[in-house]
């Protein structure tokens, strides 16, 4: 087995970076493969929580850059999903703390291992980015459809092209079908004119993201949840699947289609 | 009064349409990080260099970035009004 190393990255905080890893590492794990999910936000750290394993940390990523413990000890097993694996980010430590040459280190042990090991970056294009980018096979990028989150992702995919990890691949996570029928949201359209990469996936906004996130079971585990299908479409497109894009319609009374046909230019 | 602005052919953007117009041109500027103002002296130095060569028409020149792909080009439209008689 050689592993292949996935990185979630962004740049803005907040459009999903962590609540994609735990999704995307549990519906591949779902699928069968050996996964180890990485969380690289050193400092504050989420990934536990969101997987639900924050009960039973023992050691960290810094424990193991450090050497204080072997790589197998800070790799928490997840009870409920055979397979699946989480190396958590330490709390108490800044991002200096691990180097890029530290994480290509560690992916390189871990390859042999496992199908899928998946990069949880922290927001911004420092040090935690860089840290988090440098072992990537594959980049995955992911935005919200708003102005400031699709900017951020262009500066991003900028960066991963001039690191030569390209070429990155699209989440468009949280859209609204309705406010873009309405004219209100950029559509998955928009954004993939903008910034001219490959599309991999589109979740809608849903709330059984954070129903699931407060209780700290992957979406993915659920079978009615809209958002935890996305997530396994795009698990099954990593897997080589040919996985059409999810039917986003909105559900419209006879009297909105009336009055959308009235608005047409 | 959409339906009315609609029955006479007139339609303000929707906010979709405006948020991905201030995209694309906000990102031309990120993507060759160049201010407006920086591209103005862009422009100013163009004039001057040129004019030295050609007469050239200043009003409608036009100097500006596109963009095909992930790709950033800068594309210049001069006018030439006629050659320098002596130089």
């Amino acid at each position: 087995m050689s592993g292949i190393v996935i990185t979630i990255t962004s740049g803005k905080g907040g459009v999903g970076k962590t609540t994609a890893a735990a999704n995307v590492s549990a519906a591949l794990a779902m699928q069968g493969k050996q996964v180890v999910a990485i969380d690289s936000d050193i400092g504050l750290r989420n990934l536990d929580v969101v997987m639900g394993l924050e009960n039973r940390i023992v050691y960290d990523l810094v424990h193991v850059v450090e050497g204080a413990c072997r790589l197998r000890q800070a790799m928490i097993k997840d009870k409920r999903l055979e397979g699946l694996f989480l190396i958590p980010a330490a709390q108490s430590r800044d991002k200096t703390a691990v180097s890029p040459e530290d994480m290509v280190t560690i992916c390189e042990q871990l390859r042999p291992d496992f199908d899928y090991i998946l990069i949880d970056s922290p927001a911004g294009i420092e040090q935690g980015f860089k840290n988090a980018v440098a072992p990537a096979d594959q980049v995955l990028i992911i935005t919200t459809p708003d102005v400031s989150a699709v900017r951020d992702a262009d500066r991003i995919i900028g960066l991963v092209e001039a690191n030569e990890k390209g070429p990155a691949r699209l989440i468009v996570n949280r859209l609204r079908p309705d406010m873009v029928q309405r004219g209100d949201m950029l559509d998955t359209s928009d954004v993939i004119d903008v910034l001219a990469i490959d599309l991999l996936g589109v979740v809608p906004e849903d709330e059984s993201i954070i129903i699931s996130t407060n209780q700290g079971v992957p979406a993915v585990m659920e079978n009615n949840s809209r958002a935890g299908q996305a997530f396994r479409n795009i698990a099954g497109r990593l897997l080589g699947q040919d996985i059409p894009f999810m039917e986003l319609e909105a559900p419209t009374s006879w009297l909105q289609r009336i009055s959308q046909l009235m608005q047409r230019p | 009064m959409s339906w009315l602005n609609a029955l006479f052919g007139r339609r303000e953007p929707t906010s979709r349409e405006i948020a991905k117009n201030r995209l694309q041109l906000v990102l031309v500027q990120d993507r060759v990080n160049m201010s407006p103002h920086l591209l103005q002296t862009l422009k100013d130095e163009l004039i001057s260099v040129i004019s030295k060569y050609v007469e050239i028409d200043e009003e409608n020149m036009e100097v500006t970035f596109t963009q095909s792909k992930r790709q950033s080009r800068l594309t210049a439209d001069i006018p030439v009004i006629g050659a320098r008689t002596e130089r």
